[in-house]
């Protein structure tokens, strides 16, 4: 009996001790870096979003759910992440299926460009927040480069061990709570670089995307045929890194062939108002606030008009936890103008 | 075996080769030890010590060493 | 599969559970199973090999050992009828047929090994002579060393001399020799067990032993506390230094040879650990390799300590047998007819260890840098036993042997001497061997060993932290090991301390080892996406 229960003790003991050393040793991505947090955010949202957008950096710096309601009444949630490779934008989106079925999902494909994936740190910053599924499993082996180990997914603690020399008070602080880094995915930017020179891209041997990059593309077309949702093709309006006019060919071939809407936002400049001296933060990669407000403006009347998406502005329910969101969006808004020394008009 | 004894003495004198049961166990005789004793077995007993015989057990002690000489000469 | 993959604690775990699990006279199927599931995942086209040396070296052993059966059957027959000569005659020519079929099968076997692993050795010496008269290079040839040849052909050339010399009964069952030589955990990287020693345990019915199992356990993590967190983590000095003989010269050739040696040190002994843990958890024995060499006060000593079953091996299949054979018998005789008694016995002594210590340099590497490597250690060892009158008339007159301080002195003398002679392990060249020992007398950058240099090596001021921890924790667990073993003195201890301690270590292994993709900061710098 004493013997059962000392194994018991120490088992107890070790479990325990490697479980918080894991929570501990894990990036929090609650300062610095935060894109690592968006995917894990949207568990806590209440889901019943009728309109996703899956894709990079493209997608969630550059559209603002909070627009799109405050003037849209359209209820809608970014699952974006840092590079997020066409296979991770799949699995996200029938990852988002298991939860909610939404109207209208927008897919930014510029990750066409890519057919295998480049590197693990975004690997890592896309699947880790992602709930344990028989997708999530999917999602990472079609993400895992060659000197990727699954078992470090399964568990962190292999992955970062090393993290115990770096650790910071947020490590601490953070090992059960976290905080919201996200506006229902968007990330929020409100400074100004202006877009100066934009470098042509360089001449590739090869225009043509990858077969396994087309793979998932023809996945996503089928899934969202299966459950009746419309899918929108875009290009966001991101100067750099270069979007080659092979690479639209490509697209607008594929749009026309499946019969679905793309919008190139590059081409649409007037349309959209963007103005390169304003409103981007890091001379054309990305949208600051004003960038991305003017581009869901857009996105808002064309989702409303020719896609469907209702305004739900009425149900008290949703603008009561809407009117906490945009007040969380305002407060944000003043820190960070604050911050950069701005005004609003600026 | 007192020729033998003389043998051995003359390599380490400072060693009790009568009583030693723990010659190579001990690290007492080194193989180099164990090589000249070899050509001065093979002089002074007209017998041949084989890389076969050189196990620890003939080894340990003078009288394990006497004992493998004697028998060596039988065979002979 | 790598000791330190992933992959292999899986293999491991599976094949421990089922090795208590499974019937008892199972057990060493298993293993025979499990050992060339082991050597296939590293590339099926090495089994090749590893069979054709079993089945060859099986077949000659059951050959021999026959052939001394019958022997003994015949003359305990006629011992009645034949002569003394008689039978003299009789052993000779039975002798001879065994004789044939060690030859034989020695030439097969050895003849493998020299084929894969000095072909291109060869081929760049005989280019190398070419190119003196203009001649065209011969290609190499694209021969790839199947995993741990070197080892399992040692061990299985060790059997079969032990067989001919009747020291060890030939084993008649394919399957169980089979698993001799392929015994998983030695594979690699040895040791080079001794068929009489291992097979005591390896194919006995094993119990599942709690105490033992425990020990096991602990050995291995103790091999991975060597391998992952000192071995793995100089290796990335030793590679800065040795990667860039031009820009690393003098005092970090220096820091370089310690470094190199400390990586050795911890990575094969780590090596050994595991591998000796792995076995004791499975209930069997293999011998020690290591016995704290860096104790040892001069290089004789120290190679009767470091890596003591490649030694031994060398000692009793290649040593003995020149050093007592005919012609250096001859060689005796005619040496002390010339140069008197003393130098005369030594000269014979000496020409084997010659023997002995060229051939350990060409089984270490196929290049020249290893035959020097082996030619150096027996320079040293003769002339360390040429100056054996001075010392002794030196420790007549000052009475220090036996002080402490002296034998400090000695172990330190002699870790020195062996990081000079592992210099020749890190360069491929000789000429940069020479160049960077020579460096280290020119250069006169003594001041890199403290302004900050040896932190742009690729280890930071923790890591050193870290090593010296690492290498005082060895230090100190050598010195208790003098006493008895460490792990029984632990388990004396209290549970509570017992637990500490090991769960401690464990999770040391776990948050310092050098393994796994690794938390690089600098690749979350948000620029490129």
């Amino acid at each position: 009996m004493r013997r059962a229960m000392k194994i018991i003790l120490s088992a107890l003991i070790v479990l325990g001790s490697l479980f918080l050393l894991q929570r501990l040793l894990m990036p929090k991505y609650v300062d610095g870096v935060i894109e690592g947090a968006f995917i894990a955010e949207y568990y806590r949202d209440v889901k019943d979003h009728d309109v996703i957008f899956v894709g990079d950096c493209e997608v969630y710096e550059n559209f603002s759910p909070a627009v799109l309601w405050q003037e849209y009444g359209i209820n809608s949630y970014i699952r974006g992440s840092a590079e997020q490779y066409i296979w991770q934008s799949y699995y996200l989106l029938e990852d988002t299926l298991r939860y909610e079925t939404p109207k209208a999902v927008v897919f930014n494909i510029q990750s066409l460009q890519f057919s295998e994936s480049q590197r693990e740190a975004y690997n890592r910053m896309t699947l880790e927040g992602m709930e344990w599924s028989p997708v999530k499993v999917k999602a990472i082996l079609a993400s895992m480069k060659p000197e990727e180990r699954f078992l470090d997914y399964v568990f962190p603690i292999l992955r970062y061990h090393s993290r115990w020399s770096e650790l910071t008070a947020s490590d601490a602080a953070y090992m059960f709570k976290t905080k919201p880094v996200s506006f229902n995915g968007y990330y929020m930017r409100v400074d100004v670089r202006a877009a100066e020179s934009v470098p042509e891209g360089k001449p590739l041997a090869d225009y043509s995307f990858g077969d396994n990059a087309w793979k998932y593309l023809d996945m996503m077309v089928e899934l969202c045929e299966e459950k009746g949702i419309a899918l929108i093709l875009i290009k966001a309006p991101s100067l750099y890194p270069y979007w080659y006019p092979q690479w639209e060919e490509q697209v607008e071939a594929y749009a026309a062939e499946k019969n679905l809407p793309y919008i190139n936002f590059l081409d649409i400049q007037e349309e959209t108002g963007i103005d390169y001296t304003t409103d981007t933060y890091d001379g054309g990669l990305h949208m600051n606030l004003s960038g991305a407000e003017k581009l869901s403006r857009y996105m808002g009347r064309y989702l409303l008009d020719e896609a469907g998406i209702p305004n739900r502005s009425g149900e008290a329910e949703l603008a009561g936890r809407w009117e906490k969101k945009l007040a969380a969006y305002e407060a944000e808004k003043r820190a960070q103008y604050e911050y950069y020394g701005m005004t609003e008009e600026d | 075996m007192e020729e033998l004894l003389n043998i051995l003495r003359e390599m380490h004198p400072d060693v009790d080769f009568e009583n030693e049961e723990h010659l190579i166990d001990n690290g007492i005789l080194d193989s180099m030890d164990i090589v000249s004793l070899i050509t001065e077995i093979g002089e002074g007993f007209d017998v041949t010590i084989t890389a076969a015989d050189i196990i620890p057990a003939n080894f340990n002690s003078a009288k394990a060493l006497y004992a493998l000489i004697q028998r060596l000469e039988d065979e002979a | 599969m790598l000791f330190t993959s992933y992959e292999f604690l899986g293999f491991l775990a599976a094949l421990f559970l089922l090795y208590y699990v499974l019937p008892k006279r199972c057990q060493w199927i298993l293993l025979l199973a499990g050992s060339y599931g082991f050597y296939f995942a590293a590339r099926p086209a090495f089994l090749l090999y590893i069979l054709a040396t079993t089945v060859t070296t099986w077949f000659a052993a059951c050959r021999i050992g026959d052939n001394l059966t019958r022997q003994r059957a015949y003359l305990k027959e006629h011992t009645a009828e034949l002569d003394r000569e008689a039978k003299k005659a009789y052993k000779k020519g039975e002798e001879g047929i065994r004789r044939r079929w060690m030859a034989v099968c020695l030439l097969v076997n050895l003849g493998i090994l020299a084929v894969v692993k000095y072909t291109n050795f060869a081929i760049s010496n005989v280019n190398g002579l070419l190119s003196l008269f203009g001649g065209e290079e011969l290609p190499l040839a694209n021969l790839i060393l199947p995993l741990g040849i070197s080892f399992y052909t040692f061990q299985a050339v060790g059997y079969l001399i032990d067989v001919y010399r009747g020291t060890v009964p030939a084993e008649r069952n394919l399957p169980r020799f089979a698993l001799f030589i392929s015994f998983f955990p030695q594979l690699i990287q040895g040791p080079i067990s001794r068929y009489g020693d291992l097979s005591r345990t390896l194919y006995k019915p094993h119990d599942f032993d709690g105490r033992q199992v425990c020990f096991g356990l602990q050995r291995m993590l103790w091999g991975y506390f060597k391998k992952l967190v000192v071995a793995d983590r100089v290796l990335a000095a030793v590679v800065t230094i040795v990667g860039e003989p031009d820009v690393y010269q003098g005092a970090y050739i220096l820091a370089g040879m310690v470094f190199y040696t400390l990586q050795l040190y911890a990575d094969f002994t780590g090596g050994i650990d595991m591998t000796i843990g792995i076995a004791q958890v499975l209930g069997i024995t293999v011998q020690e390799n290591f016995i704290r060499p860096y104790f040892s006060k001069s290089l004789k000593e120290y190679w009767r300590r470091w890596h003591v079953s490649m030694s031994s091996w060398f000692r009793d299949y290649l040593f003995y047998p020149v050093s007592t054979s005919k012609v250096m018998q001859k060689v005796t005789r005619l040496a002390k007819a010339r140069l008197g008694e003393k130098a005369g016995r030594r000269l014979p002594v000496y020409l084997s260890m010659f023997v002995v210590w060229f051939a350990t340099g060409v089984w270490h590497g196929a290049s020249w840098n290893f035959i020097v490597w082996g030619l150096a250690n027996w320079v040293v060892l003769m002339v360390s036993e040429e100056l054996e009158p001075l010392y002794a008339k030196f420790h007549q007159r000052y009475a220090v042997r036996g002080k402490r301080w002296y034998r400090l002195f000695q172990v330190g003398r002699l870790f020195l001497l062996v990081c000079i002679l592992n210099l020749f392990d890190c360069y491929p060249s000789l000429s940069l061997t020479f160049g960077a020992f020579a460096s280290i007398f020119t250069a006169g950058n003594w001041q890199v060993l403290w302004d900050g240099s040896l932190l742009a090596l690729g280890l930071s001021a923790l890591d050193y932290g870290i090593l010296a921890a690492g290498v005082a924790l060895m230090l100190l667990v050598s010195l208790s090991q003098r006493s008895g073993s460490v792990r029984e003195k632990i388990a004396k201890r209290p549970y509570a301390l017992r637990f500490a301690l090991w769960y401690g270590l464990f999770l040391i292994v776990l948050l310092m080892g050098i393994y796994g993709v690794g938390y690089d900061a600098s690749q979350f710098i948000y620029n490129q996406f």
